[in-house]
């Protein structure tokens, strides 16, 4: 692989250690009587809220509408997430290392497919939670009405205006798996240019390699 | 891969990227922005110095026990009238004079819930007499007499508990009511909490005679099945002998309510014809319990409020007076139930209902005549919804609480959970307008908007939470109301202003129908305090054991006597100041050191109040006047003396020279 894809995926890789800092994901609660609002973070290995008590005033309200209560310990995914995404972490600085192409494809694509089922998860973790309410016990009722927060962007529960989005881990994560793809593309247009050299030599040996400069140039 | 496919993939990750700062920065700000009052808001609501407000509003002081007068359309605090709580501010519920007026059968209550203020009515019209609130914790109303703006009467609700659908009088105040909220074993007994389920638990809905002061009696308790009985409001209009009280917990739950109470999707509003039970009572029908309750009276000539052991109560049960007492249903645990300025809609606020029920009295009327019920509860007939109800407002927001009214033909109701007032037309139940509360309005308010005739103008929300709309005052904030403008086809936010207590209900009068009537100083020749001293020459000092009686008078600027001398160790002084003011706006305050029965007195000019204080250590003891008076109210003291117990100093005191001595007995 060419240097600079090798750099890149270097980026990517060590942009992955910012999901251990930052929240992946953020869901904000806004309501007439909270002007100082409400909210989570979604970390990679837990859930906290906005504010210190944020989290058990949430389920406090929830129990209004028969929520289930939101107990990170009881997610079993919080517990796997940091081995994975370490896991991922490490593979993309083999692919660095090593340069070796198989590794980086190998990485890109099962990166790409962890997203997807994280975020599918995620869907159906706030499924759950907006539709299996204890009707038994619920103190508000409303016909027809379920909770399900959005994956991305807003929606009125109730009197709370739910919003969702990426947090600052979830959004390295996301530059990450684009470095990555962007390794994979200069890599590829590298080795595109070489077999356009070899079967039809130019008169300037380093066509390939300026393309390849300026594409990067573009990018940056 | 071809090298367009390949840019488009570059350029989508690059877009998700994007895309996810983009969304990143527009997460929801943490503050509100906060909706700046309507352009001309400072006109519309500016009283300029030296003018009055237009109404004056009585706001319930909740948890303070006490009543608020603030003026309207300023929002500024005036007065809060002691009621329910002791008030060391001027020593009401401490001294003897007012101690009794918080006498109950549990002895000395020196504290209430006081929610719902309710002006005194001549045919459904407010007339400026007296207003009305209840005790909710230990359940009690008090009048208040609007010439002195002071507690004039306080009676005990006997077989009740939790006195919260009270007092909202009846048309002509022949009655003030009294619904239990907590329903309880009436009579009271020992029995297991379960026994709620059999039926063990009833709740008493009392009709207390208000028209006449100094004279409120418990006339007659209807025994209802043990609902919780939430809040009332009498008919008008052709429904003036009605009084509808809203009611949840037809579950009849006694543990985790929240949840057990809140399971029916359609709880009860009680109809009650009182005319009807009234004559059934006047026909012997029912029994006479020999239940107790307290009546305490301030009595306007001696300053002085007794209290005495009312025996017997009139107890009926609804199958007894057949068409008195009907059940309207109505969804899901209703807490307002308001009548419109015609008496034909009754508006419930269905607390967990997702439409506001308005039902037509005209409607009953018909249901009752064609039977259409749909079964019975202890003898009272439940209707058929379909055949009282008139429609169900759409779209009112969550929470709906309590309705008022603008005699245009619109309704405002306050919604708590989304925060705001919703303004609709009746009898066209349509949603006009809605504007929102800061925050979690409870009760609101339009000046008149529970009579015949409301002046409407404004409507006044009464929050439950503040959070930050002041400067914030560590944990616990004020309450506050918000005043809109309701004229014009919008309602506009005029004004935000800080309350005492916590606000629950509140009403508003015409200013003019009680300023001219205002008491400015009680007249001395008529105090008949058998402790009064009418001019200096009256003062002396009078030992009873070891108690010591002073009469001593206040004037601008000193105490008479203002020099005692002979008091000793262990004995009780009793200082009972007449204020001889004769003048308005001149009140004295006493004080003294170490006072530890007692606050302060406040004395009105003509008017005798009495401090008790006891000579713990030998020495000479100051008292002065707390209430600034006169160019020279920093000299107004003077000086008791204590000896040890069993010395021979002569009692004698003075103002000036020379010291009067007591005779030797």
């Amino acid at each position: 692989m060419p240097r600079s894809s090798r750099l890149l995926l270097t980026i990517a890789a060590l942009l992955v250690a910012v999901a251990f800092i930052l929240p992946l994901w953020n869901v904000y609660l806004q309501a007439p009587q909270y002007p100082e609002g409400l909210g989570m973070h979604i970390r990679i290995n837990t859930i906290t809220g906005l504010k210190p008590n944020d989290l058990d005033n949430i389920n406090n309200l929830n129990h209004y509408i028969g929520m289930k209560r939101i107990v990170p310990e009881s997610i079993p995914e919080l517990r796997v997430m940091p081995w994975l995404v370490g896991g991922l972490m490490a593979l993309g600085l083999l692919a660095a290392a090593t340069g070796r192409r198989g590794i980086a494809r190998t990485w890109v694509v099962l990166f790409a497919l962890l997203a997807v089922a994280g975020l599918a998860d995620f869907w159906k973790w706030e499924y759950d939670y907006g539709h299996d309410l204890d009707t038994e016990n619920a103190i508000i009722k409303v016909p027809g009405m379920n909770y399900q927060p959005p994956l991305i962007g807003s929606k009125q529960l109730l009197n709370f205006r739910a919003t969702s989005l990426p947090g600052g881990g979830g959004i390295a994560l996301a530059l990450s798996l684009g470095l990555g793809v962007v390794a994979l593309v200069l890599d590829r247009r590298a080795r595109t240019a070489t077999v356009v050299r070899e079967t039809q030599p130019s008169e300037d040996p380093d066509a390939g390699r300026t393309a390849e400069r300026s594409l990067v140039t573009s990018r940056a | 891969m071809s090298l367009s496919r390949r840019s488009a993939l570059l350029s989508g990750s690059a877009a998700v990227a994007l895309g996810a700062v983009y969304f990143y920065a527009c997460a929801p700000t943490t503050r509100s922005a906060g909706i700046g009052a309507a352009g001309d808001a400072p006109s519309r609501v500016y009283v300029a110095p030296g003018s009055y407000d237009e109404y004056y509003a009585f706001m319930s002081g909740g948890f303070s026990g006490q009543l608020a007068v603030y003026g309207l359309p300023s929002g500024r605090l005036l007065k809060v009238i002691p009621v329910f709580a002791q008030n060391p501010e001027n020593g009401y519920g401490y001294n003897a004079e007012t101690k009794e007026m918080l006498n109950t059968t549990f002895g000395y209550v020196p504290w209430d819930d006081a929610h719902h203020p309710s002006l005194s009515m001549t045919n459904s019209e407010h007339d400026g007499r007296w207003v009305f609130i209840n005790g909710n914790n230990t359940p009690r109303i008090a009048r208040i007499d609007l010439t002195t703006m002071t507690t004039a009467e306080i009676v005990q609700i006997p077989n009740s508990a939790g006195n919260h659908s009270s007092p909202y009088v009846t048309a002509n105040t022949e009655y003030a009511v009294a619904g239990t909220r907590f329903s309880v074993p009436i009579p009271q007994k020992d029995v297991a909490i379960s026994s709620y389920e059999t039926g063990a638990f009833k709740g008493a809905l009392s009709f207390i005679t208000a028209n006449e002061p100094g004279k409120m009696r418990v006339a007659f308790q209807i025994l209802m099945p043990g609902y919780d009985y939430d809040l009332a409001r009498p008919g008008k209009g052709p429904s003036a002998d009605w009084v509808f009280f809203s009611s949840y917990n037809t579950e009849q739950a006694y543990t985790k309510k929240e949840v057990e109470a809140s399971k029916n999707d359609k709880d009860v509003v009680a109809a009650v014809n009182f005319k009807m039970v009234e004559r059934c009572v006047a026909e012997g029908k029912g029994e006479t319990w020999n239940s107790e309750y307290v009546h305490a009276v301030m009595n306007e000539a001696t300053h002085t409020a007794s209290s005495e052991t009312v025996r017997g109560v009139k107890v009926i049960a609804p199958a007894e007076c057949p068409g008195s007492v009907y059940y309207l249903p109505t969804p899901k645990s209703p807490h307002g139930i308001d009548v419109d300025p015609t008496g034909e809609f009754l508006v419930a606020g269905g607390k967990l209902a997702t439409v506001i029920p308005v039902h037509a009295f005209s409607k009953m009327q018909k249901a009752i005549a064609d039977k259409a019920f749909d079964g019975e509860k202890d003898g009272i007939p439940i209707f058929q919804y379909e055949a009282v109800n008139f429609c169900e407002i759409q779209n009112p927001g969550l929470g709906p609480l309590h309705t008022e009214f603008d005699g245009q033909g619109n309704a405002y109701t306050s919604v708590f959970i989304s925060s705001e007032i919703v303004k609709y037309t009746l009898p066209g139940c349509q949603v006009v307008d809605r504007i929102p509360t800061y925050y979690s309005i409870g009760h609101l308010l339009v000046p008149g908007g529970d009579t015949r005739k409301p002046y409407g103008k404004y409507v006044i929300a009464l929050n439950k939470i503040t959070k930050d709309r002041y400067l914030p005052t560590g944990p616990e904030l004020t309450q506050a109301g918000q005043l809109y403008d309701i004229t014009g086809d919008k309602m506009k936010l005029l004004l935000d202003f800080p309350m005492i207590g916590e606000p629950h209900y509140a009403q508003a009068i015409d200013a003019n129908l009680i300023k001219d009537k205002q008491v400015k100083f009680y007249s001395l020749a008529e105090n008949q305090h058998p402790y009064v001293a009418k001019s200096e020459q009256e003062t002396n000092v009078t030992r009873r054991g070891k108690t010591l009686h002073v009469k001593m008078t206040a004037i601008r600027s000193h105490f008479a006597p203002d020099n005692i001398e002979g008091v000793q160790v262990g004995d009780t002084v009793l200082f009972h100041v007449t204020n001889l003011e004769q003048d308005w706006d001149v009140p004295h305050g006493f004080a003294a050191i170490g006072s530890a029965h007692d606050a302060e007195l406040l004395v009105m000019p003509g008017e005798t109040r009495t401090l008790k204080w006891v000579a713990k250590f030998p020495g000479v003891y100051p008292f002065y006047c707390t209430d600034f008076c006169s160019a020279l109210h920093q000299e107004m003291q003077g000086y008791v003396r204590v000896s040890p117990a069993g010395s021979n100093t002569p009692l004698k005191w003075s103002v000036g020279k020379p010291a009067v001595v007591a005779q030797k007995d």
